[in-house]
């Protein structure tokens, strides 16, 4: 039978894919957005894993709620990346110095 | 090895792969074609936990909408690919240094010393009558009734801040004013002159 802890350690996994993932492409705002939607797939795997483990619901109703709140960051994030593109140009994180940080 | 521990295996592999591509591939697109994958293959390892309401929404919301949406702007923005991989090479080390410390440490943490079957032992299948989503709306409708309302507002916010973000209104096109025509008077556009009839 398949335990718990594979689902976790899946989890464990995908998530730090994603963490390198962050580290690979700092310059591209584009593929950033992507890995933290990668993140939080790896985040609902794990709420899922314990919703079934458990017998409780609860897991699953948040894992809506994320989907939800994802699919908003997701929609606004790439609205201000479009705009970001009009004014700049540019998506090159690197590039985007303008308040000399 | 039973059919759903293949099945698992499977799904998990395939889910890796899709997710090494996505942060490895040169063209943003295959990126997120890849990402579709690791999304479909999600599903699938959701639908083995008898999650089968979130299995379809994740692929319908998350594939069919926000995948789409990527898309969408990685092809209309023109993003000069090679100069963004500049910088790949250098933070190669350093990235796989700190995700393989993660992994580590969540395996010393979540293994299956901690979390193995026989301290949480599977559960048994459901029954034949048994319907993930009433389950799920059930609680949805009543005990989560609040948030629930809270992330329908969420989701408007987010429209009307996507909307009024993208949208510009340029100066050279041309375009109607509803509020300006309808509050318009006969006295602004209409003058009645009064002549004399030629003899």
């Amino acid at each position: 039978m398949i335990a718990l802890s594979d689902y976790l350690i899946l989890g464990a996994i995908l998530f730090s894919l994603s963490l390198a993932g962050i580290f690979l492409n700092r310059k591209n705002v584009l593929i950033l957005l992507m890995c933290i939607e990668l993140m939080l797939l790896a985040v609902n795997m794990n709420f899922v894993a314990f919703s079934h483990f458990r017998g409780d619901v609860a897991g699953q109703v948040f894992v809506f709620f994320i989907l939800t709140v994802a699919a908003a960051e997701a929609a606004i994030g790439l609205a201000i990346l479009v705009v970001l593109f009009r004014n700049r140009r540019t998506i090159d994180v690197e590039e985007l110095d303008a308040l000399k940080g | 090895m039973t059919f759903e521990k293949f099945l698992f295996y499977l799904f998990a592999a395939v889910l890796v792969f899709a997710a090494t591509m996505v942060i490895t591939r040169r063209n943003p697109v295959h990126a997120v074609l890849f990402l579709v994958l690791a999304f479909f293959n999600a599903a699938g390892l959701w639908m083995l936990m008898e999650a089968e309401f979130l299995a379809i929404a994740l692929v319908l919301v998350y594939v069919g909408a926000v995948m789409v949406l990527f898309l969408f702007v990685v092809m209309m923005l023109d993003i000069d690919v090679a100069v963004m991989r500049a910088g790949f090479i250098r933070y190669l080390p350093l990235g796989l240094l700190i995700s393989a410390a993660v992994v580590l440490e969540m395996f010393l943490v979540v293994g299956p010393k901690q979390f193995g079957l026989e301290h949480f032992p599977a559960p048994a299948p459901a029954a034949a009558g048994y319907a993930n989503t009433e389950v799920l709306g059930q609680v949805l409708y009543t005990v989560y009734m609040y948030p629930f309302e809270i992330a329908a507002v969420i989701l408007l916010v987010a429209i009307i801040a996507a909307i009024g973000l993208t949208l510009r209104r340029r100066p050279e096109t041309k375009y109607q004013n509803p509020s300006r025509q309808v509050r318009v008077r006969r006295a602004d556009r209409v003058r009645l002159v009064h002549m004399e009839p030629e003899k």
